[in-house]
């Protein structure tokens, strides 16, 4: 996985947390920083590209790894 | 980009019914829409400061039940004191389970990416309620003034 500057672990959140969480961990975040988010919700696969594709920042990485997923977002 | 826009007509007061409002209007406006929700009718418990909805089994008969009781259970039994509590407790344990956020969450992460709230004046009198029983941050008004958003939204959802 590449580098992150933060990270936010969802784990055990379910749908909408992990999407509201990575959007309030960005928001205090300066842009082209990255932010790492862990969740085990297999409906965030899908909603964190939704949330790339709508805000603009972009996903760096998605792949799932020991059971959970994992997340990489660029703030834009 | 101009921001779209999502306005919610919220009108239900129960348990399950006061997710869909604030679950949508919490994501919208992370995705960067300006939302509104205008509460009416039931939907106004939403707002009270103290929430106690419940759900019930009655009238619902796609509600999904423990262990077959759907299958044994007599519609009637459905009836019996407790039961509405007793389906209640069991939702609301569920959703922790599952790490579905609790309303109060949901309806907190709303209101700090300002989401608007607004709550039906006509129905307020109607039913006698008490605006200091509402979160802060409420706006009393009317039809008109949810049409002055909704008129140019981009989505309008009626639940």
């Amino acid at each position: 996985m590449a580098d992150f500057d933060e990270e936010l672990d969802a784990s055990g959140l379910n749908c909408p947390l992990p999407i509201l969480r990575a959007k309030k961990a960005l928001a205090g975040m300066e842009s082209g920083k990255v932010l790492h988010i862990i969740a085990t919700d297999p409906g965030s696969v899908k909603d964190f590209e939704a949330f790339s594709k709508q805000t603009g920042n972009e996903l760096i990485e998605s792949k799932e790894e020991g059971g959970k997923f994992h997340f990489l977002i660029k703030k834009a | 980009m101009e921001e779209k826009k999502l306005a919610i007509i919220a009108t239900k007061g129960t348990l399950d019914w006061a997710y869909p409002p604030f679950i949508l209007g919490s994501t919208a406006a992370a995705l960067g829409y300006q939302v509104e929700i205008f509460f009416t009718f039931y939907g106004l418990q939403l707002l009270k400061k103290n929430l106690d909805l419940k759900v019930s089994p009655l009238g619902n008969p796609g509600m999904p039940m423990p262990a077959g009781m759907d299958k044994w259970f007599p519609n009637l039994g459905l009836a019996l004191p407790g039961m509405e509590a007793m389906m209640t407790s069991m939702m609301k344990k569920k959703m922790a389970a599952k790490g579905v956020a609790s309303l109060e969450e949901l309806r907190e992460l709303c209101q700090e990416a300002e989401v608007r709230f607004i709550a039906c004046n006509m129905t307020v009198e109607l039913f006698d309620m008490d605006p200091s029983e509402f979160v802060d941050g409420i706006e009393l008004a009317g039809a008109a003034r949810f049409f002055e958003f909704a008129g140019d939204a981009d989505i309008c959802m009626y639940m």
